[in-house]
């Protein structure tokens, strides 16, 4: 097991430095000038100048990505150019929003999957099983901006009962705040509840044409608990890896719903953040989201492992 | 501070559920969160959106019609050669930290924006300055190098605010300023609150608490008015919808003027550019109250020149450039392009110019002329078009007040390098009897249009949304600033 964890350690910090590395020069190519962009059109040369020089935008590449390489190493992810707050600061703020927006989606769409995917499973080419299979084909197919729009006008325009987008704040108390990431929180879980319960249902039913089913069947157990205490813990791999992804597609997947709510999260940072060239941002910002994907992929990993005994002994 | 604003929004609460008396508190929606709240060293629009008038104030400042006030200074005396301008500035004015205005405040904030390491976005507004000096507590003596007729114009600028050394370090963040309303907070990519100054030295705000909602999507800003989750919209973002408000007793539409002349920015030094037969021939080419219709959904106010038509010196010169395409290629074959040619037309992010590059496009198909359409964000639009003139044609709309004067800088990305224009240009720069200014104005108006220097579209407009029931809020922009400083909520 140690040493399993090990060999997954190496190979996450392998991602992050090819990311760094990566997420550094594809910035770089982008043209526009973040001083230029902020003083805008009356800006005079030597104004220009001082500007760049306070942004250490005269410095070289290799100078520029050393100082936040090494920064980040520390903790610090360098300060804004155009908020001129220290970027960690600005992560901190944003994830507050983030991250339990993910959270809250993830764990719907998980609600609404498990139950759904299991009961179309356990009644396969009945009704039941064409209703869940004709729904989720719908919920995949949805763009979830599209869902989000709709929601509005109904709950926010002519229900009243939503706001139709900002932030409470968690500081109004957390169902406040639960309250503004309902609907951002239902649009973003939709497809994702969609995907994962068709994952389960053929997960399960591939499960359920194995050996050790029949064997379960045959001792006497209905069909009904060979499939709860037997099939859906042998499910769980592929049920597990979408999860993992979807979590990480969350994570990064806010920035089209944040700004159809404008919520103050990570995605709409990154959104004003790259008009604005205000790259140590968008830059700190996708490493950032890089590590948390990738951190995820660990946790998902040892997951596996956890769940299915026979990987942990695997070289 | 925390505990002191979460007793302040209880008690807000409170006063809402209440509800008999009028309203003290408003949401603003606006399109752009500023990057950071100091108006003297950024361009950013945002930021003047939010603080002018509202939070900082300078020596002068801008009316609703964009009339010239007094500011922070009560009066002026301007010395006969028109080189020394002595202010004498309102007594008990202070800042929000405090501490009281004085000679020195205006003396640091001027010699900030002019200094060598000045981050002011608008520094050529205070070139003009040969010296600053304090008289005496309240009075500011201002030393010019040459006579400037603009000078008391360029001192109601967001950039020309009155700010205090005591507070520079922290001003990005925690603006101080002496206006009617004072920061409280930001909550960033969310929200900026103001409060009421109670100790403010002019007439007092009627509101208690602003709050300033920034939402870019236009789609999010329809659904937030709508809601009623925000109360009034500058500068709103979806023009298609304002029939549907209009129709709702619930709201008022104000369509004000911008300073914004939207114009179809020509490379005056590429070929064939640079021949004036084909400017001429793209001003008949294109077809304004198409672009007005299609692009703006009818708002907008055709222009002939450079100039805003609700200035008084404006002259209508539209008859110049009528819409008539066989002129159009009867020049176009004069200047031995008969057959046509191809060129470029990048286009910034905002809708007037991606919806009109559009219809011009197709415009100027019909007379012969290719243009390949690149869409660019502002980044780019800056590096490649503003600065490496690396185009042929572009669309935007020149949103500074009173900017004839860029067609006096032959090396601005339009480059139009004429000495007869730049000769009046300087001479307008001396020149302080109303009468002759007024008449040099329309000598420069009629130039830059006789010379199709670029393709003048139209003033560009901005709707405001709001609730019925909300009072004072400006019409027009002659300045980008949400001044609310005069508006209240009617029982």
């Amino acid at each position: 097991m140690l040493r399993y964890v090990g060999r997954r350690l190496v190979s996450l910090a392998v991602s992050l430095l090819v990311a760094s590395v990566v997420i550094f020069l594809a910035l770089e190519v982008v043209p526009g000038d973040p001083a230029a962009y902020m003083l805008g059109i009356n800006a005079q040369e030597d104004t220009l100048a001082a500007l760049r020089a306070e942004l250490g935008l005269d410095q070289s590449r290799v100078e520029r990505y050393f100082s936040w390489v090494g920064g980040m190493v520390q903790g610090d992810f360098g300060t804004s150019y155009t908020y001129r707050t220290p970027v960690a600061e600005m992560i901190g703020d944003r994830l507050w929003v983030s991250l339990p927006l993910a959270v809250y989606a993830l764990v719907l769409s998980t609600l609404i999957a498990f139950p759904a995917g299991i009961w179309a499973a356990s009644r396969r080419g009945s009704p039941v099983d064409w209703g869940v299979m004709g729904v989720t084909q719908l919920g995949v197919a949805i763009p979830n901006f599209w869902f989000a729009m709709l929601m509005v006008l109904v709950f926010a325009i002519n229900l009243r009962w939503f706001s139709a987008g900002g932030f409470a704040g968690w500081e109004n108390g957390l169902l406040a705040g639960m309250k503004s990431l309902t609907l951002p929180a239902i649009a973003l879980a939709l497809p994702q509840a969609s995907i994962l319960a068709r994952v389960m249902r053929s997960a399960l039913l591939d499960t359920l044409g194995e050996d050790f089913i029949r064997t379960a069947r045959a001792k006497g157990l209905t069909r009904g608990q060979a499939l709860r205490r037997h099939a859906v813990r042998n499910a769980m791999i592929p049920v597990l890896t979408i999860i993992g992804l979807q979590f990480s597609f969350l994570l990064a997947g806010v920035i089209i719903i944040e700004n159809v709510f404008f919520l103050p999260g990570l995605g709409r940072l990154v959104f004003q953040a790259i008009s604005s060239r205000d790259l140590i941002v968008v830059e700190s910002v996708v490493m950032f989201l890089v590590f948390a994907v990738v951190m995820v992929n660990f946790v998902v990993d040892l997951t596996y492992a956890w769940v299915d005994p026979r990987l942990r002994g695997r070289r | 501070m925390k505990t002191f604003r979460m007793a302040a929004l209880a008690c807000v609460m409170a006063m809402a559920a209440g509800a008999a008396q009028a309203k003290t508190d408003i949401v603003v929606g606006l399109n752009l969160e500023p990057p950071h709240l100091d108006p003297t060293s950024a361009a950013a629009g945002a930021i003047d959106q939010v603080l002018y008038a509202n939070v900082f104030e300078g020596l002068t400042r801008f009316g609703p019609d964009g009339s010239v006030n007094p500011g922070l200074a009560e009066s002026w005396e301007i010395s006969e050669d028109g080189l020394t301008y002595t202010f004498t500035l309102h007594e008990g004015v202070t800042f929000h930290d405090g501490s009281a205005l004085d000679a020195g405040d205006v003396k640091f904030s001027l010699d900030r924006a002019r200094d060598g390491d000045s981050q002011n976005a608008q520094k050529a507004l205070f070139e003009g300055i040969e010296s600053v000096e304090t008289v005496d507590d309240l009075t500011v003596k201002v030393t010019l190098k040459a006579p400037d007729g603009s000078f008391l114009f360029n001192m109601a600028w967001g950039d020309a605010v009155i700010v205090a050394p005591e507070s520079i370090t922290e001003i990005a963040q925690e603006p101080v300023g002496t206006g009617a309303f004072v920061f409280d907070d930001w909550v960033q990519g969310d929200r900026i609150t103001l409060v009421k100054n109670p100790d403010y030295w002019g007439e007092p705000a009627k509101l208690d608490r602003v709050t300033f909602k920034f939402i870019s999507d236009p789609t999010a800003a329809f659904a937030a008015v709508m809601a009623e989750d925000v109360h009034a919209f500058p500068g709103f973002p979806a023009p298609e919808n304002l029939p549907q408000f209009e129709a709702d007793q619930r709201f008022q539409v104000l369509v004000g003027s911008t300073e914004g002349e939207t114009i179809l920015s020509t490379n005056n030094k590429m070929k064939p550019f640079d021949d004036v037969k084909v400017r001429e021939a793209i001003a008949h080419a294109i077809d304004r109250q198409a672009i007005i219709d299609g692009a703006m959904f009818g708002l907008g106010t055709p222009i002939g020149t450079h100039f805003a038509p609700h200035n008084p010196d404006y002259v209508d010169l539209t008859e110049l450039s009528q819409y008539d395409p066989e002129k159009a290629k009867a020049l176009l074959a004069e200047a031995g392009y008969a057959d046509g040619f191809t060129t470029t037309l990048k286009l910034p992010p905002p809708s007037y110019a991606r919806r009109g590059g559009e219809i011009i496009a197709a415009q100027l198909r019909a007379v012969g002329i290719e243009a390949e359409i690149s869409n660019l964000d502002w980044a780019q639009w800056l590096e490649q078009v503003f600065n490496g003139k690396d185009f042929g044609l572009t669309i935007v709309s020149h949103t500074e007040p009173f900017d004839i004067g860029i067609y006096a800088r032959p090396d601005y990305y339009f480059q139009y390098d004429d000495a007869g224009f730049q000769e009046m240009n300087t001479e307008l720069g001396g020149e302080a009897d109303p009468a002759k200014r007024t008449a040099l104005l329309e000598k420069m108006q009629r130039k830059i249009a006789e010379d199709y220097v670029n393709g003048y579209l139209f003033q560009l407009a901005t709707p405001t949304v709001a609730n019925a029931k909300i009072r004072g809020l400006w019409k027009d922009a002659p300045t980008q600033a949400t001044d609310l400083t005069g508006v209240y909520w009617e029982d």
